[in-house]
């Protein structure tokens, strides 16, 4: 069906204009309908993923499941030096990443010009850093932490005690490699929440006499403080999941104790779920605690998830016009 | 008595009057020591010749945003306890002055001045290094009321907390002293403790006033402070620099020729980086010197 044309009402000496012919273009139904399936594939793919693991896995989770180590070469007890390595290896990390990103933002965003060399330098380093695959940063904290950090304090102050103390795979240099790991993470976010605040709020600062580091203390941190909790807890929750990075750096395939110093190695639900599925020899026996790990690493980065969110909307509430 | 007029001014606007018949009606304060005639384009002093003293002397300014010049050769003394208005086209260069007369500038990378500004006597780019001192004599309200998400309490007592005053009962009097210097006592003492983004964008901005006055400065900069108001707001914000003026040196850009005329007992006229014309605020707006200065204020340009 075309238009039909238009008329105006036009001053007399207006010459007559060629009525326009519109081509039709079709309903739309088409382009929807695609995108449906596309996000229609996306949904279906998480409902079977996260369908398989829950079914699998949820008659395995018990209080004794979550409290309790293997036994019998994991194919019995439960999982609880994992979840414990887990927490100390994310702590550790978080204590690690958080100090060093959020300095380094302020110092991109408060301390350099925008677009001058050192700027753009750092940034191009956090940028190839967020580029490196997992297995890579692995092998180079077995290189850098373990071997040259570690092995040169025992060398240094450790050369009569007769094994190594620090130069071994350690909960410390697994949680480095992984503060390394996520670094970027932690910086971007951080740098995204300074981007936001209003120059008039610094300026406003700075007219009261406030010194910079004053105000960043006072009005910049605070109001970045949404921003700077979701990058800490979008790194942990990423450090979480990761596997390539501690295999070298610390994590152990089975533990009888748990860690309690710094230079202890430790279980991680990662790599136990790693280990169980490629190193089990009876892989139908540990196939049900296999799920149930799944199932709570999962629950684990969820719960971190939702924590971010959480705080996230309560501090946001705090200040409407944001 | 120009203090009684203003007091009528302010119950008046408290009466929902429309903006337009107060615009109308209200008289324009009487500007004072109307014999001080400041010049443009001299650079020297004249407070000799008045009597009134100058709180601000800025000479032979020249001002640069990396290679651009914004200011040429600014020369304007600045009286004490006065309302100088600044005006002039966008871009004319009135804020980057204001915001050198307390170094705001020297926030934003890449700018220079060349010149002197004088605070009474002191010359405020080479004979100060701490700044925060400088910018407790010399307060600034800015365009958009920028209150910091902090309680109503917090952010007055910023400026003083920043500045080492940690004594609780003295922030606490400061604070209601400020407060009740812009009028907004009434209106908040009752929320003190909620967070400032849940007043109105007038009582924000009247806020943002409070603050700077809480640490006691002697100069008040105001960078177009009413133009993101309403007219009831803008009423309260003018009629606030009217009660103001008897303490405070007040400098204030403004877009809005009818405030500056209102409020101003001295009018500087700014275009294109160039001082043009400055005097009295009556004169600049019945008789200029200059043809370029009545285009502008009649609103034949600009």
């Amino acid at each position: 069906m075309t238009p039909s044309p238009v008329t105006y009402p036009m001053p007399a000496d207006t010459p007559e204009l060629t009525p326009l012919e519109f081509k039709p273009r079709g309903s739309g139904a088409f382009p929807k309908t695609l995108t449906l399936v596309a996000a229609g594939i996306i949904a279906l793919m998480l409902f079977v993923i996260l369908g398989n693991i829950v079914l699998g896995g949820i008659g395995v989770i018990s209080f004794d499941f979550l409290s309790s180590p293997p036994e019998n070469g994991m194919e019995g007890g439960g999982i609880f030096p994992a979840i414990f390595g887990t927490v100390f290896l994310v702590l550790l990390m978080t204590i690690a990443v958080v100090p060093i990103g959020v300095l380094t933002a302020i110092y991109l965003q408060e301390y350099t010009r925008p677009g001058s060399k050192i700027t753009r330098l750092i940034r191009i380093a956090i940028n190839n850093l967020a580029g490196v695959p997992s297995i890579v940063f692995g092998l180079f904290g077995l290189g850098f932490f373990v071997a040259f950090v570690g092995g040169g304090l025992d060398s240094i102050f450790f050369s009569d005690s007769g094994g190594p103390v620090w130069g071994q795979p350690a909960i410390i240099w697994a949680a480095a490699t992984l503060a390394l790991l996520t670094l970027p993470v932690v910086i971007i976010s951080t740098e995204e929440a300074l981007r936001t605040i209003p120059r008039e709020i610094k300026d406003a600062s700075y007219a009261l006499g406030a010194t910079k580091l004053q105000t960043i203390r006072r009005v910049i941190l605070p109001q970045a403080m949404p921003g700077i909790l979701t990058g800490g807890i979008l790194a942990v929750s990423r450090g979480a999941g990761e596997v390539a990075p501690i295999m070298f750096t610390g994590a152990a395939y089975y533990l009888p104790y748990l860690p309690t110093k710094l230079n202890d190695q430790f279980m991680e639900l990662g790599y136990h779920i790693y280990v169980m599925a490629t190193q089990s020899p009876d892989v139908e026996a540990t196939k049900p605690i296999l799920y149930g790990t799944v199932l709570v690493l999962l629950l684990l980065t969820f719960l971190l998830n939702f924590t971010a969110v959480i705080i996230r909307s309560k501090l946001r509430a705090r200040r409407p016009n944001a | 008595m120009p203090e009684d007029k203003h007091h009528t001014d302010r119950n008046r606007s408290d009466t929902n009057m429309s903006p337009n018949d107060r615009s109308i009606e209200t008289p324009r304060p009487e500007v004072r020591d109307a014999g001080y005639v400041p010049k443009a384009r001299e650079a020297k002093p004249h407070d000799r010749e008045t009597g009134l003293p100058n709180k601000i002397t800025v000479e032979h300014q020249n001002f640069f945003y990396g290679s651009h010049q914004a200011l040429h050769d600014i020369s304007l003394l600045i009286p004490e306890k006065r309302v100088t208005a600044l005006i002039g086209p966008s871009g004319c260069g009135k804020s980057t002055f204001l915001r050198t007369l307390n170094r705001m500038n020297d926030t934003i990378p890449g700018t220079r001045m060349e010149g002197t500004v004088r605070l009474d006597n002191l010359d405020i780019y080479r004979d100060i290094s701490d700044l925060s001192a400088l910018r407790t004599r010399v307060g600034m309200v800015f365009q958009r009321s920028n209150p910091f998400p902090k309680s109503v309490f917090d952010n007055v007592a910023y400026g003083l907390r920043v500045n080492g005053v940690k004594d609780k009962r003295i922030v606490a009097e400061a604070v209601e002293d400020a407060l009740r210097r812009s009028f907004l006592w009434e209106e908040v003492a009752d929320k003190l403790d909620k967070n400032a983004y849940l007043l109105s964008g007038g009582q924000q901005q009247r806020l943002c006033i409070a603050r700077a006055l809480a640490v006691r400065p002697e100069v008040l900069l105001m960078d177009e402070p009413a133009s993101a108001l309403d007219p009831i707001s803008t009423a309260k914000i003018e009629d606030l620099i009217g009660e103001l003026r008897n303490n405070y040196t007040i400098v204030i850009v403004t877009h809005n020729m009818q405030q500056a005329a209102r409020i101003s007992d001295y009018t500087a006229f700014f275009f294109e980086g160039h001082l043009i014309e400055y005097d009295a605020t009556r004169r600049i707006f019945t008789k200029p010197s200059l043809k370029k200065t009545e285009d502008y204020v009649t609103g034949r340009f600009g």
